[in-house]
């Protein structure tokens, strides 16, 4: 089990198209993070017409201590679920922040550094449910991230969605956390805390 | 390798994770709020959204949508008059339709809360980007000569605080109070605690005691604040927007015009130490203060934190309160300072207020953004190294 | 006449200083008659009625009266309306607006009220002209007709009270003019009685800034004109078809039954709890 981290100022975007589930996911992430690890959590989002088909974001600053500014200024750790959003949003990930991709649609990274997995794919062909890849994404994020219990996110998931589709949610997230374990054991020992 | 700690408040019960919107829903239903009247307009709607949702559930909750942000203001004084505890939300564009119900509400009386989500403007603007253009729109945006309440809100757990504060100084000074959140304030999410029933006080306007033959509904007294009974509650009176004697009928003689004028300017004057909130950061050997309101307050005090790291004497005073302007608090403050830093998030509308209560002690230098992003640490930070 | 007497008494204010604003010949004080015999009928209490009136000669009546009053803004009284009904459904509403009032400022709010079905009685005084503010043009002007600000007479087209209230859902729609004192007495009794948003129309004459601008050489002439063009709809529908379009009809246009909207809210709001339990 993962031991609980005082975290100093972690910020994180996620970042892809409108209609990928962008923002229940960060949502989800967020509450996840606030409530049941108890965290300060600050969670903003882009918020205009591109939320309906264009880029979407959600930005995450998460701390053990009360947070002034909400909103990121250098990223720790930035997730793109589209092309466009790794190309617009790389430049704002700070000096040794990570980079984490949907590599069945981001197909030119920036950097040789990077974590990929085919969340939108594995959400399709493992499950038929396309729409499945936000929590596939979740799933991963809960093995990537030190200072994230997988249990924390699975009662979040709970509490905050549909219970229609609490089963196909909580089966994404298996995925998720389940290939990000096997492709990068060792995820958790590259971050460096500032 | 971080440390390894005890992790703070590990599931509270009472905790949730939630938008600046939705917190002041729930300081507004704490407070007991129990009308909304309202028309969608973003960045606010999520407040009219759940409200729609919340108040049928309580046993006299109504929630209603208007066809238009002026008919959503008279339904709120309508039903402030007839004894409920009311409340609005909106944007830019509603926010000038309102003003005219909000200068009516002063006239009449009326306590109420209009909470204003500010957008980029003027006119359509930039409906889903933040600003803080309609500061001064909130003070004077009705015609006429008015005292009103503003207050505003930096942060999550300050939506649900200012919403009760709102309606407290509403009901008890019977004046429309507005309530100005930013978009971003509004549309952040953050952990906030729900206090416990009891753990915040709440104000309900006073209610005449005297039989209804010896009431004057709007009789001079110490307060100023005359009691108020709901329609249909035995005491007959009339409600007015024209400027009306002690018995609420229509006059133009000088002398109760006068009367009137001057008991709704002093209602509010007199109580200035109960309406005014301001919090200090590092105040008491600042030489340079920030003055900062809304979500710009949050930036501004990262960087008088990051300011105080690189040794200097910065600090930041948050306005709560805008109007009635916070001067004796201020005055306090500003009188060993050699400058006052003003950001927001408008070509300068606090920043006036502040020069007028300075008288000349101390510079003052502005900080203005309006191309619908928040002001950032660094440029505060960088401002505050120049000087 | 001591009935009267003694209806004034009641229900108007003593401490109201008088004289009152309206012009002699008038019609507004006949409608607040019909408005104070109606209610007397009904016996409601003088607590449970909440007067709210707009802005313009019809919004002064208010304030002569002993119940629950609000005068509001220009336009607006429906809205007030809806928040003091919303709150307390218990409370008698009675709106009472102008023509120019309800129907050009406050067109908008008058429309969704019917629509909305709030539980108001809607009274709108009617005499085609904004007579406060000195005689100008309202949307019920008739069309050719001279006003300050139509001088060479008026080019648009007035709305007519009735079809756009039934146009827009309303479940009680009445017109009378302040001739016809019976039935105007008879449809607000009605109105009153019923739930939901209930209309009465009443054409009344302002001779001061329409009737002298338009050919009447006394207010006289202008009751004349009611006693002649206003019919009831049977005797109307008696007329060859060419000669109608020239009358105006009074009577009941539209009584229909349908839950009022707080009565909707409470419905709801029972189902809520319900389910909750």
């Amino acid at each position: 089990m993962k031991a609980s981290m005082e975290l100093q100022r972690f910020e994180l975007r996620l970042s892809g198209l409108g209609g990928q589930g962008i923002l229940t996911l960060g949502k989800v992430l967020g509450a996840g993070l606030a409530i049941e690890e108890g965290y300060e959590v600050s969670q903003t989002q882009s918020y205009g017409p591109e939320a309906r088909g264009g880029a979407s974001r959600s930005d995450l600053v998460i701390s053990s201590h009360s947070i002034s500014y909400p909103k990121p200024e250098q990223l720790d750790l930035l997730v793109a679920m589209s092309q466009e959003a790794c190309n617009l949003y790389y430049r704002h990930l700070k000096p040794g922040g990570l980079l984490l991709v949907d590599d069945s649609l981001v197909k030119q990274t920036p950097t040789n550094i990077y974590w990929g997995l085919p969340f939108t794919s594995l959400a399709v062909q493992k499950l038929g449910m396309p729409q499945a890849a936000n929590m596939v994404l979740l799933g991963a994020l809960a093995h990537f991230l030190p200072f994230i219990q997988p249990r924390s996110m699975k009662k979040s998931l709970e509490r905050n969605l549909s219970p229609r589709f609490l089963e196909g949610n909580l089966k994404a997230f298996q995925l998720g956390l389940t290939h990000a374990r096997k492709k990068y054991p060792d995820a958790q020992e590259q971050w460096t805390f500032s | 390798m971080p440390s390894k700690v005890k992790k703070p408040n590990r599931r509270n019960e009472r905790a949730i994770f939630a938008l600046g919107n939705e917190a002041v829903v729930e300081g507004a239903l704490l407070a007991g709020c129990s009308f909304f009247g309202g028309y969608p307009i973003t960045p606010s709607t999520e407040i009219a959204e759940i409200m729609a949702d919340r108040l049928p559930r309580l046993d006299d909750g109504v929630f209603i949508q208007m066809e238009d942000e002026i008919a959503s203001l008279g339904a709120v004084i309508g039903a402030s008059l007839a004894g409920r505890k009311a409340m609005t939300a909106t944007s830019g564009p509603g926010f000038s339709l309102m003003q005219e119900h909000i200068g009516y509400a002063c006239m009449a009386e009326v306590p109420l809360v209009i909470v204003n989500v500010m957008r980029g403007g003027p006119s359509t603007g930039l409906p889903t980007s933040p600003a803080q253009g309609d500061v001064q729109q909130a003070r004077w945006g009705t015609h006429g000569d008015h005292p009103i309440i503003v207050l505003s809100a930096s942060d999550v757990h300050e939506c649900l605080e200012m919403t009760v504060r709102a309606f407290n100084l509403a009901e008890k000074y019977r004046s429309p109070v507005i309530l100005l959140l930013d978009e971003i304030t509004a549309h952040t999410r953050e952990k906030i605690t729900l206090p416990e029933p009891g753990s915040f006080e709440i104000f309900t306007r006073i209610k005449p005691s005297m039989p209804p033959e010896w009431f004057v509904p709007y009789e001079e007294s110490m307060r100023g604040v005359p009691p108020m009974p709901p329609l249909g509650a035995g005491y007959r009176f009339h409600v007015t927007g024209l400027t009306h004697d002690v018995h609420g009928y229509p006059t133009s003689r000088p002398e109760e015009v006068q009367n009137l004028m001057q008991r709704l300017f002093r209602k509010i004057d007199q109580f200035f130490y109960d309406i005014q909130f301001v919090e200090e950061t590092a105040c008491d050997d600042a030489e340079i203060l920030v003055i900062a309101y809304g979500c710009v307050a949050r930036s501004a005090h990262l960087a008088v934190v990051q300011a105080r790291e690189k040794g200097l004497k910065a600090g930041l005073i948050k306005l709560k309160t805008l109007f009635p302007f916070p001067r004796p608090a201020m005055e306090k403050l500003m009188q060993h300072c050699r400058v006052l830093v003003v950001p927001e998030m408008n070509m300068g509308q606090i920043s006036r207020e502040v020069k007028r209560v300075n008288n000349g002690r101390a510079q003052v230098r502005t900080l203005n953004r309006v191309d619908g992003q928040i002001i950032t640490p660094g440029q505060i930070l960088k401002l505050l190294q120049k000087v | 006449m001591a009935e009267v007497t003694q209806l004034i008494h009641h229900y108007l204010r003593h401490n109201k200083k008088f004289p009152h604003v309206l012009c002699p010949g008038c019609g507004h004080g006949i409608v607040l008659g019909s408005l104070v015999r109606s209610i007397h009928q009904l016996g409601l209490t003088k607590d449970e009625v909440v007067l709210v009136a707009g802005i313009g000669c019809s919004g002064r009546i208010a304030v002569y009266t002993d119940f629950n009053t609000v005068h509001t803004t220009h336009g607006r009284a429906l809205t007030f309306a809806t928040g003091i009904k919303m709150a307390n459904p218990g409370l008698k509403v009675i709106v009472i607006m102008g023509d120019g009032d309800a129907l050009s400022i406050g067109g908008n709010h008058f429309i969704h009220a019917a629509r909305r079905n709030i539980g108001v009685t809607a009274l709108i005084l009617n005499n085609n002209i904004y007579g406060m503010t000195g005689g100008q043009s309202s949307s019920t002007t008739p069309q050719d007709s001279v006003s300050m600000t139509t001088p060479f007479g008026q080019m648009e087209k007035s709305f007519d009270i009735v079809e756009l209230a039934k146009a827009a859902g309303a479940h009680y729609v009445a017109r009378s003019t302040v001739l016809h004192v019976k039935l105007l007495d008879r449809i607000i009794v009605t109105a009153l009685e019923r739930p939901g948003f209930n209309l009465v129309e009443a054409l009344t004459p302002c001779h001061t800034q329409f009737g002298r601008k338009n050919k009447f050489k006394t207010v006289v002439d202008m009751y004349k004109w009611y006693k002649k063009n206003a019919l009831p709809l049977d005797a109307l529908a008696k007329l060859p078809e060419a000669q109608r379009n020239a009358r105006v009809p009074i009577g009941i246009f539209v009584q229909e039954e349908a839950h009022s909207l707080e009565d909707r809210y409470v419905m709801l709001r029972s189902r809520l709890q319900e389910g909750a339990s």
